[in-house]
Protein backbone atom coordinates (compact mmCIF):
# COMPACT_ATOMS: atom_id res chain seq x y z
CA UNK A 1 0.00 0.00 0.00
CA UNK A 2 1.46 3.80 -1.18
CA UNK A 3 1.82 5.79 2.10
CA UNK A 4 -1.03 7.87 3.03
CA UNK A 5 -1.09 11.90 3.34
CA UNK A 6 -3.09 14.40 4.07
CA UNK A 7 -3.46 17.88 1.58
CA UNK A 8 -5.70 20.37 2.56
CA UNK A 9 -7.60 21.90 -0.48
CA UNK A 10 -9.55 25.38 0.56
CA UNK A 11 -10.91 27.25 1.58
CA UNK A 12 -8.59 29.77 -0.44
CA UNK A 13 -8.19 27.93 -4.13
CA UNK A 14 -7.54 29.78 -7.38
CA UNK A 15 -10.53 27.58 -8.43
CA UNK A 16 -12.83 27.87 -6.00
CA UNK A 17 -15.51 30.32 -6.29
CA UNK A 18 -16.58 30.35 -2.70
CA UNK A 19 -14.84 28.74 -0.20
CA UNK A 20 -15.22 25.26 1.17
CA UNK A 21 -12.59 23.21 2.50
CA UNK A 22 -11.69 19.52 2.14
CA UNK A 23 -9.23 17.34 3.63
CA UNK A 24 -8.19 15.01 0.77
CA UNK A 25 -6.23 11.47 1.93
CA UNK A 26 -4.37 10.73 -0.65
CA UNK A 27 -2.33 7.69 -1.88
CA UNK A 28 0.37 8.94 -4.63
CA UNK A 29 -2.28 11.26 -7.02
CA UNK A 30 -5.11 8.64 -5.89
CA UNK A 31 -8.20 10.76 -3.74
CA UNK A 32 -9.09 7.60 -0.94
CA UNK A 33 -11.28 9.84 1.11
CA UNK A 34 -13.07 13.70 0.90
CA UNK A 35 -13.57 15.24 4.40
CA UNK A 36 -15.43 18.53 3.92
CA UNK A 37 -16.03 21.03 5.94
CA UNK A 38 -18.12 24.87 6.02
CA UNK A 39 -18.73 27.49 7.84
CA UNK A 40 -16.40 29.72 6.48
CA UNK A 41 -19.09 32.48 4.94
CA UNK A 42 -21.88 31.87 7.74
CA UNK A 43 -23.63 35.43 8.47
CA UNK A 44 -26.67 34.21 10.21
CA UNK A 45 -29.53 35.35 7.95
CA UNK A 46 -32.27 32.62 9.48
CA UNK A 47 -31.56 34.38 13.10
CA UNK A 48 -32.12 37.75 11.26
CA UNK A 49 -35.75 36.80 11.35
CA UNK A 50 -35.76 37.88 14.81
CA UNK A 51 -34.86 41.44 14.20
CA UNK A 52 -36.44 42.31 10.98
CA UNK A 53 -40.38 41.85 10.34
CA UNK A 54 -41.45 39.37 7.70
CA UNK A 55 -41.65 41.89 4.67
CA UNK A 56 -38.31 43.28 5.14
CA UNK A 57 -36.81 40.02 5.36
CA UNK A 58 -37.60 39.72 1.73
CA UNK A 59 -34.89 41.88 1.44
CA UNK A 60 -33.02 39.51 3.75
CA UNK A 61 -33.73 36.49 2.11
CA UNK A 62 -32.82 37.30 -1.62
CA UNK A 63 -29.22 38.14 -0.07
CA UNK A 64 -28.89 34.03 0.98
CA UNK A 65 -27.16 34.27 -3.00
CA UNK A 66 -26.02 36.06 -5.66
CA UNK A 67 -26.98 34.11 -7.95
CA UNK A 68 -30.16 32.45 -7.69
CA UNK A 69 -31.05 36.13 -5.45
CA UNK A 70 -34.59 36.12 -7.55
CA UNK A 71 -35.17 32.63 -6.69
CA UNK A 72 -34.76 33.22 -3.02
CA UNK A 73 -37.33 36.04 -2.74
CA UNK A 74 -39.17 33.95 -4.92
CA UNK A 75 -39.47 30.85 -2.68
CA UNK A 76 -40.27 33.13 0.38
CA UNK A 77 -42.95 35.35 -0.71
CA UNK A 78 -44.57 32.22 -2.56
CA UNK A 79 -44.49 30.49 1.07
CA UNK A 80 -45.87 33.33 3.04
CA UNK A 81 -48.70 33.53 -0.02
CA UNK A 82 -49.25 29.87 1.33
CA UNK A 83 -49.66 31.06 5.08
CA UNK A 84 -51.93 34.14 3.74
CA UNK A 85 -53.37 31.52 1.55
CA UNK A 86 -53.61 34.35 -1.43
CA UNK A 87 -53.32 34.06 -5.07
CA UNK A 88 -51.32 36.07 -7.07
CA UNK A 89 -52.34 37.77 -10.36
CA UNK A 90 -51.54 35.62 -13.32
CA UNK A 91 -49.19 38.21 -14.34
CA UNK A 92 -46.88 38.27 -11.61
CA UNK A 93 -46.65 34.43 -12.00
CA UNK A 94 -45.46 34.90 -15.30
CA UNK A 95 -43.16 37.79 -14.52
CA UNK A 96 -41.66 36.03 -11.80
CA UNK A 97 -41.66 32.92 -14.02
CA UNK A 98 -39.76 34.90 -16.55
CA UNK A 99 -36.97 36.55 -14.16
CA UNK A 100 -36.64 32.62 -12.71
CA UNK A 101 -35.71 31.00 -16.44
CA UNK A 102 -33.20 34.38 -16.71
CA UNK A 103 -31.91 33.99 -13.17
CA UNK A 104 -31.24 30.02 -14.41
CA UNK A 105 -29.72 31.23 -17.57
CA UNK A 106 -27.16 33.49 -16.07
CA UNK A 107 -26.31 30.75 -13.50
CA UNK A 108 -25.62 28.33 -16.09
CA UNK A 109 -23.67 30.16 -18.03
CA UNK A 110 -21.45 31.08 -15.42
CA UNK A 111 -21.18 28.06 -14.05
CA UNK A 112 -20.14 26.60 -17.77
CA UNK A 113 -17.52 29.49 -17.51
CA UNK A 114 -16.03 28.58 -14.21
CA UNK A 115 -15.54 25.17 -15.64
CA UNK A 116 -14.03 26.18 -18.27
CA UNK A 117 -11.77 28.40 -15.99
CA UNK A 118 -11.27 24.67 -14.17
CA UNK A 119 -9.88 22.65 -17.08
CA UNK A 120 -7.49 25.93 -17.69
CA UNK A 121 -9.66 26.95 -20.79
CA UNK A 122 -9.59 30.33 -20.35
CA UNK A 123 -10.87 32.24 -23.61
CA UNK A 124 -13.58 29.41 -23.22
CA UNK A 125 -14.37 31.20 -20.09
CA UNK A 126 -14.54 34.99 -20.97
CA UNK A 127 -16.86 33.55 -24.17
CA UNK A 128 -19.34 32.02 -21.71
CA UNK A 129 -19.17 35.36 -19.18
CA UNK A 130 -19.32 37.72 -22.11
CA UNK A 131 -22.73 35.98 -23.17
CA UNK A 132 -23.37 36.36 -19.47
CA UNK A 133 -23.28 40.07 -19.19
CA UNK A 134 -26.13 40.23 -21.24
CA UNK A 135 -28.49 38.36 -18.74
CA UNK A 136 -26.86 40.94 -16.40
CA UNK A 137 -28.13 44.01 -18.70
CA UNK A 138 -31.57 42.55 -18.93
CA UNK A 139 -32.09 42.36 -15.27
CA UNK A 140 -30.60 45.49 -14.75
CA UNK A 141 -33.17 46.87 -17.19
CA UNK A 142 -36.07 45.39 -15.77
CA UNK A 143 -35.29 45.32 -12.27
CA UNK A 144 -32.93 47.93 -11.89
CA UNK A 145 -30.33 45.63 -10.31
CA UNK A 146 -27.28 43.22 -11.84
CA UNK A 147 -27.11 40.76 -8.82
CA UNK A 148 -29.72 41.46 -6.47
CA UNK A 149 -33.36 42.70 -7.83
CA UNK A 150 -36.04 43.29 -4.51
CA UNK A 151 -38.80 43.04 -7.13
CA UNK A 152 -40.51 40.01 -5.23
CA UNK A 153 -43.19 40.99 -2.71
CA UNK A 154 -45.94 39.41 -0.55
CA UNK A 155 -48.42 39.10 -3.00
CA UNK A 156 -46.98 39.56 -6.41
CA UNK A 157 -43.69 41.82 -7.97
CA UNK A 158 -42.95 45.47 -7.44
CA UNK A 159 -42.02 45.78 -11.35
CA UNK A 160 -43.94 45.22 -14.90
CA UNK A 161 -41.92 43.97 -18.22
CA UNK A 162 -43.53 46.08 -20.89
CA UNK A 163 -44.28 44.28 -24.05
CA UNK A 164 -41.44 46.56 -25.86
CA UNK A 165 -39.23 45.66 -23.00
CA UNK A 166 -40.38 41.70 -23.21
CA UNK A 167 -39.58 41.80 -27.13
CA UNK A 168 -36.41 43.63 -27.09
CA UNK A 169 -35.28 40.50 -24.46
CA UNK A 170 -36.76 37.94 -27.06
CA UNK A 171 -34.68 39.73 -29.83
CA UNK A 172 -31.35 39.48 -27.53
CA UNK A 173 -31.89 35.53 -26.89
CA UNK A 174 -32.44 34.84 -30.38
CA UNK A 175 -29.10 36.43 -31.08
CA UNK A 176 -27.47 34.77 -27.92
CA UNK A 177 -29.21 31.27 -28.80
CA UNK A 178 -27.44 31.11 -31.55
CA UNK A 179 -23.97 31.66 -30.08
CA UNK A 180 -24.35 29.67 -27.62
CA UNK A 181 -25.07 26.60 -29.77
CA UNK A 182 -22.09 27.63 -30.95
CA UNK A 183 -20.36 27.54 -27.53
CA UNK A 184 -21.69 24.62 -26.19
CA UNK A 185 -20.47 22.47 -29.27
CA UNK A 186 -16.78 23.63 -27.84
CA UNK A 187 -17.88 21.99 -24.55
CA UNK A 188 -19.66 18.96 -26.15
CA UNK A 189 -17.20 18.28 -29.14
CA UNK A 190 -13.81 19.72 -28.27
CA UNK A 191 -11.12 16.98 -28.12
CA UNK A 192 -9.35 18.57 -24.95
CA UNK A 193 -12.41 19.33 -22.85
CA UNK A 194 -13.94 15.97 -23.74
CA UNK A 195 -10.43 14.04 -22.18
CA UNK A 196 -10.62 16.60 -19.09
CA UNK A 197 -14.75 15.65 -18.46
CA UNK A 198 -15.44 12.23 -20.10
CA UNK A 199 -15.98 9.02 -17.11
CA UNK A 200 -14.64 11.63 -14.66
CA UNK A 201 -16.84 11.37 -11.34
CA UNK A 202 -19.13 8.89 -12.23
CA UNK A 203 -22.43 8.47 -10.14
CA UNK A 204 -24.76 6.16 -10.92
CA UNK A 205 -28.54 6.51 -10.54
CA UNK A 206 -28.46 4.40 -7.64
CA UNK A 207 -26.12 6.41 -5.86
CA UNK A 208 -27.81 9.80 -6.81
CA UNK A 209 -30.98 8.89 -5.02
CA UNK A 210 -29.06 6.83 -1.62
CA UNK A 211 -27.22 10.27 -1.38
CA UNK A 212 -29.47 12.60 -2.41
CA UNK A 213 -28.26 14.13 -5.53
CA UNK A 214 -30.85 17.20 -6.66
CA UNK A 215 -30.90 19.57 -9.65
CA UNK A 216 -28.77 18.84 -12.66
CA UNK A 217 -26.52 16.41 -10.13
CA UNK A 218 -29.41 14.32 -10.52
CA UNK A 219 -30.39 14.36 -13.85
CA UNK A 220 -27.15 13.86 -15.08
CA UNK A 221 -27.66 10.63 -13.56
CA UNK A 222 -30.89 9.71 -15.81
CA UNK A 223 -33.66 10.78 -12.69
CA UNK A 224 -36.36 12.46 -14.63
CA UNK A 225 -36.96 14.76 -11.66
CA UNK A 226 -37.33 18.56 -11.89
CA UNK A 227 -39.83 20.77 -9.65
CA UNK A 228 -41.28 23.06 -11.51
CA UNK A 229 -42.97 19.89 -12.89
CA UNK A 230 -44.91 20.69 -9.60
CA UNK A 231 -46.48 23.53 -11.27
CA UNK A 232 -45.76 26.87 -9.45
CA UNK A 233 -45.49 30.20 -10.48
CA UNK A 234 -46.52 29.85 -14.51
CA UNK A 235 -44.98 26.43 -15.11
CA UNK A 236 -48.28 24.62 -15.05
CA UNK A 237 -49.12 26.06 -18.51
CA UNK A 238 -45.63 26.06 -19.84
CA UNK A 239 -44.93 22.78 -21.55
CA UNK A 240 -41.06 21.31 -20.04
CA UNK A 241 -39.93 17.78 -20.36
CA UNK A 242 -36.79 17.72 -17.82
CA UNK A 243 -33.06 17.55 -19.66
CA UNK A 244 -31.61 14.75 -19.08
CA UNK A 245 -28.11 12.64 -19.59
CA UNK A 246 -27.79 9.08 -18.42
CA UNK A 247 -23.88 8.85 -19.16
CA UNK A 248 -23.51 9.50 -15.01
CA UNK A 249 -20.07 11.66 -15.36
CA UNK A 250 -19.10 15.17 -15.49
CA UNK A 251 -19.53 15.26 -19.27
CA UNK A 252 -22.93 14.45 -18.52
CA UNK A 253 -23.79 17.16 -15.60
CA UNK A 254 -22.32 19.37 -18.34
CA UNK A 255 -24.34 18.20 -21.35
CA UNK A 256 -27.09 18.79 -18.62
CA UNK A 257 -26.69 22.09 -17.88
CA UNK A 258 -26.23 22.63 -21.50
CA UNK A 259 -29.62 21.47 -22.68
CA UNK A 260 -31.40 23.56 -19.53
CA UNK A 261 -30.10 26.51 -20.74
CA UNK A 262 -32.19 25.69 -24.20
CA UNK A 263 -34.81 24.93 -22.19
CA UNK A 264 -34.97 28.13 -20.62
CA UNK A 265 -35.14 30.06 -23.61
CA UNK A 266 -37.93 27.81 -24.76
CA UNK A 267 -39.58 28.64 -21.67
CA UNK A 268 -39.33 32.51 -21.44
CA UNK A 269 -40.28 32.41 -25.51
CA UNK A 270 -43.25 30.66 -24.30
CA UNK A 271 -43.60 32.50 -21.04
CA UNK A 272 -43.89 35.64 -23.54
CA UNK A 273 -46.15 34.67 -25.66
CA UNK A 274 -48.56 33.74 -23.28
CA UNK A 275 -48.51 36.22 -20.25
CA UNK A 276 -51.62 37.82 -19.80
CA UNK A 277 -52.26 41.67 -19.12
CA UNK A 278 -53.62 42.93 -16.05
CA UNK A 279 -52.43 44.19 -12.33
CA UNK A 280 -49.62 42.76 -10.98
CA UNK A 281 -49.91 42.35 -7.31
CA UNK A 282 -52.55 42.16 -4.44
CA UNK A 283 -52.89 43.54 -1.15
CA UNK A 284 -51.89 41.43 1.60
CA UNK A 285 -53.21 42.91 4.65
CA UNK A 286 -52.63 41.68 8.40
CA UNK A 287 -49.73 39.44 9.86
CA UNK A 288 -49.25 35.91 8.93
CA UNK A 289 -50.24 32.96 11.22
CA UNK A 290 -49.51 29.04 10.76
CA UNK A 291 -46.46 27.21 8.85
CA UNK A 292 -45.66 26.09 5.18
CA UNK A 293 -43.48 24.29 3.14
CA UNK A 294 -42.27 25.12 -0.47
CA UNK A 295 -40.17 23.64 -3.09
CA UNK A 296 -38.96 25.58 -5.79
CA UNK A 297 -36.54 24.32 -8.72
CA UNK A 298 -33.55 26.58 -8.42
CA UNK A 299 -30.26 26.58 -10.92
CA UNK A 300 -28.82 24.26 -9.08
CA UNK A 301 -31.54 21.90 -7.73
CA UNK A 302 -34.45 21.48 -5.01
CA UNK A 303 -34.37 24.20 -2.41
CA UNK A 304 -36.83 23.55 0.17
CA UNK A 305 -38.23 26.62 2.39
CA UNK A 306 -40.02 25.91 5.70
CA UNK A 307 -41.66 28.96 7.05
CA UNK A 308 -43.74 29.30 10.45
CA UNK A 309 -45.38 32.26 11.23
CA UNK A 310 -46.95 32.96 14.85
CA UNK A 311 -49.46 36.07 13.76
CA UNK A 312 -47.33 38.80 14.29
CA UNK A 313 -45.25 41.24 12.44
CA UNK A 314 -41.95 39.27 13.09
CA UNK A 315 -41.81 35.18 11.55
CA UNK A 316 -40.70 32.49 14.38
CA UNK A 317 -38.75 30.42 11.64
CA UNK A 318 -37.25 30.32 8.21
CA UNK A 319 -35.45 27.54 7.62
CA UNK A 320 -34.10 27.13 3.99
CA UNK A 321 -32.79 23.75 2.99
CA UNK A 322 -30.69 24.52 -0.07
CA UNK A 323 -29.49 22.71 -3.43
CA UNK A 324 -25.92 22.36 -2.48
CA UNK A 325 -26.10 21.13 1.09
CA UNK A 326 -27.84 17.61 -0.36
CA UNK A 327 -25.27 17.84 -3.17
CA UNK A 328 -22.39 17.76 -0.55
CA UNK A 329 -23.21 14.03 -0.01
CA UNK A 330 -22.49 13.26 -4.11
CA UNK A 331 -19.44 14.85 -4.06
CA UNK A 332 -17.74 13.35 -1.42
CA UNK A 333 -18.71 9.98 -3.07
CA UNK A 334 -17.88 11.08 -6.57
CA UNK A 335 -14.36 12.43 -5.36
CA UNK A 336 -13.51 9.01 -3.66
CA UNK A 337 -11.22 7.21 -6.22
CA UNK A 338 -10.50 9.97 -8.21
CA UNK A 339 -7.18 11.71 -9.58
CA UNK A 340 -6.24 14.69 -7.43
CA UNK A 341 -6.15 16.69 -10.74
CA UNK A 342 -9.48 16.36 -11.11
CA UNK A 343 -11.02 17.15 -7.69
CA UNK A 344 -11.51 20.84 -8.98
CA UNK A 345 -13.51 19.64 -11.78
CA UNK A 346 -15.62 17.40 -9.04
CA UNK A 347 -16.29 19.80 -7.01
CA UNK A 348 -17.16 22.78 -9.72
CA UNK A 349 -19.49 19.81 -11.60
CA UNK A 350 -21.96 20.10 -8.18
CA UNK A 351 -21.85 23.90 -8.90
CA UNK A 352 -21.35 24.72 -5.29
CA UNK A 353 -22.77 27.63 -3.96
CA UNK A 354 -21.80 27.82 -0.48
CA UNK A 355 -23.11 31.23 0.88
CA UNK A 356 -26.41 29.41 0.02
CA UNK A 357 -25.80 26.63 1.87
CA UNK A 358 -23.90 28.24 5.36
CA UNK A 359 -26.45 31.84 5.03
CA UNK B 1 -10.56 16.97 -34.60
CA UNK B 2 -13.12 19.63 -34.14
CA UNK B 3 -12.07 23.39 -34.79
CA UNK B 4 -14.95 25.15 -33.20
CA UNK B 5 -13.53 27.22 -30.94
CA UNK B 6 -10.73 28.42 -33.21
CA UNK B 7 -14.17 29.82 -35.35
CA UNK B 8 -15.30 31.61 -32.42
CA UNK B 9 -12.26 32.94 -31.67
CA UNK B 10 -11.64 34.15 -35.42
CA UNK B 11 -15.09 35.76 -35.39
CA UNK B 12 -14.26 37.52 -32.12
CA UNK B 13 -10.96 39.01 -33.39
CA UNK B 14 -12.81 40.94 -36.08
CA UNK B 15 -15.54 42.16 -34.11
CA UNK B 16 -16.51 45.26 -31.76
CA UNK B 17 -15.33 44.42 -27.98
CA UNK B 18 -17.72 43.45 -26.01
CA UNK B 19 -16.62 45.89 -23.15
CA UNK B 20 -17.38 49.24 -22.91
CA UNK B 21 -13.99 51.60 -23.27
CA UNK B 22 -14.78 53.42 -19.38
CA UNK B 23 -14.20 56.01 -18.42
CA UNK B 24 -13.22 57.17 -21.87
CA UNK B 25 -16.99 55.92 -23.00
CA UNK B 26 -19.24 56.34 -19.45
CA UNK B 27 -21.75 54.01 -18.76
CA UNK B 28 -24.82 54.65 -19.82
CA UNK B 29 -27.44 53.18 -16.64
CA UNK B 30 -30.99 51.94 -17.42
CA UNK B 31 -33.88 53.82 -16.22
CA UNK B 32 -34.91 51.20 -13.37
CA UNK B 33 -31.67 51.15 -11.99
CA UNK B 34 -31.44 51.81 -8.34
CA UNK B 35 -28.34 53.81 -7.99
CA UNK B 36 -29.11 55.93 -4.86
CA UNK B 37 -32.07 57.50 -2.66
CA UNK B 38 -33.08 60.61 -3.39
CA UNK B 39 -35.14 63.35 -1.33
CA UNK B 40 -37.37 65.63 -2.41
CA UNK B 41 -37.52 67.19 1.29
CA UNK B 42 -40.11 70.06 0.28
CA UNK B 43 -43.29 67.40 -0.06
CA UNK B 44 -41.70 65.10 2.98
CA UNK B 45 -44.49 65.21 5.23
CA UNK B 46 -41.88 63.49 8.12
CA UNK B 47 -44.62 60.61 8.69
CA UNK B 48 -41.43 58.07 9.40
CA UNK B 49 -42.77 54.82 7.30
CA UNK B 50 -39.38 54.86 5.01
CA UNK B 51 -37.44 54.34 8.35
CA UNK B 52 -39.72 52.04 9.22
CA UNK B 53 -39.96 49.76 6.66
CA UNK B 54 -36.43 50.13 5.66
CA UNK B 55 -34.43 46.62 6.08
CA UNK B 56 -31.15 48.06 6.97
CA UNK B 57 -32.05 50.60 9.10
CA UNK B 58 -30.18 53.41 7.11
CA UNK B 59 -32.71 56.28 7.75
CA UNK B 60 -33.49 58.09 10.20
CA UNK B 61 -36.72 60.56 10.44
CA UNK B 62 -36.62 63.52 13.33
CA UNK B 63 -39.66 64.49 13.13
CA UNK B 64 -39.66 67.32 15.73
CA UNK B 65 -36.39 68.75 14.10
CA UNK B 66 -37.63 68.46 10.63
CA UNK B 67 -34.72 66.04 9.85
CA UNK B 68 -34.46 63.30 7.15
CA UNK B 69 -31.18 61.46 7.41
CA UNK B 70 -29.60 58.38 5.50
CA UNK B 71 -26.40 56.52 6.44
CA UNK B 72 -25.22 55.66 2.95
CA UNK B 73 -23.11 52.98 4.05
CA UNK B 74 -25.93 51.49 5.69
CA UNK B 75 -28.19 51.78 2.70
CA UNK B 76 -28.95 48.25 0.59
CA UNK B 77 -30.53 50.01 -2.25
CA UNK B 78 -33.59 47.78 -2.20
CA UNK B 79 -36.01 50.91 -3.03
CA UNK B 80 -38.11 49.42 -0.35
CA UNK B 81 -38.27 53.59 1.19
CA UNK B 82 -39.28 54.57 -2.34
CA UNK B 83 -41.65 51.97 -2.36
CA UNK B 84 -43.69 52.83 0.72
CA UNK B 85 -43.18 56.85 0.02
CA UNK B 86 -46.86 57.78 0.45
CA UNK B 87 -45.78 61.18 -1.21
CA UNK B 88 -43.73 60.08 -3.36
CA UNK B 89 -41.11 62.29 -2.31
CA UNK B 90 -38.50 59.86 -2.58
CA UNK B 91 -36.79 58.14 -5.78
CA UNK B 92 -34.34 56.59 -6.77
CA UNK B 93 -30.76 58.21 -8.71
CA UNK B 94 -29.34 56.56 -11.17
CA UNK B 95 -25.98 57.76 -9.76
CA UNK B 96 -24.48 55.82 -7.03
CA UNK B 97 -23.27 57.69 -3.56
CA UNK B 98 -19.43 57.85 -3.78
CA UNK B 99 -17.15 55.58 -1.97
CA UNK B 100 -15.48 56.68 1.33
CA UNK B 101 -13.64 55.25 3.77
CA UNK B 102 -16.03 57.50 6.10
CA UNK B 103 -19.44 56.05 7.16
CA UNK B 104 -21.28 59.01 5.43
CA UNK B 105 -24.42 60.35 6.94
CA UNK B 106 -26.10 62.93 4.66
CA UNK B 107 -29.21 64.83 6.23
CA UNK B 108 -32.15 66.84 4.89
CA UNK B 109 -33.28 69.51 6.62
CA UNK B 110 -36.55 70.86 6.34
CA UNK B 111 -37.36 74.28 6.15
CA UNK B 112 -39.87 76.08 7.66
CA UNK B 113 -42.74 78.27 6.22
CA UNK B 114 -41.46 81.69 7.42
CA UNK B 115 -37.65 80.18 7.00
CA UNK B 116 -38.78 79.45 3.68
CA UNK B 117 -40.47 83.40 2.88
CA UNK B 118 -37.93 85.23 4.42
Amino acid sequence: MAKRSVIPFGPQHPVLPEPIHLDLVLEDEKVIEAIPSVGFVHRGLEKLIEKRDFNQYQYVIERTCGICSFMHGMSYCETLEKIFDVDIPDRAKYLRTIWAEMSRLHSHLLWLGLLADAFGFESLFMQSWRMREKILDMFEASTGGRVIFSVNKVGGVLKDMGRDMLNSFIETFDDMEESISALSKVFLNDVTVNSRLRGVGVLTREEAVSLGAVGPMMRASGIDIDTRLLGYEAYKDLDLDPVISTECDSYARCQVRIGEIFQSFNLIRQAVAKIPDGEIAVQVKGAPKGEAFNRVEQPRGEAIYYIKANGSMYLDRCRVRTPTFTNLQPLIKTLQGCQYADVPILILTIDPCISCTER
Amino acid sequence: MSFDFSRIAIKNLFSKPATCNYPAEPRKYPERYRGSVKINIDNCIMCGLCQKKCPANAITVDRDGKTWSIERMACVQCESCVVNCPKKCLSMEQQYSEPSADKTRDSFVQQTKEEAEA
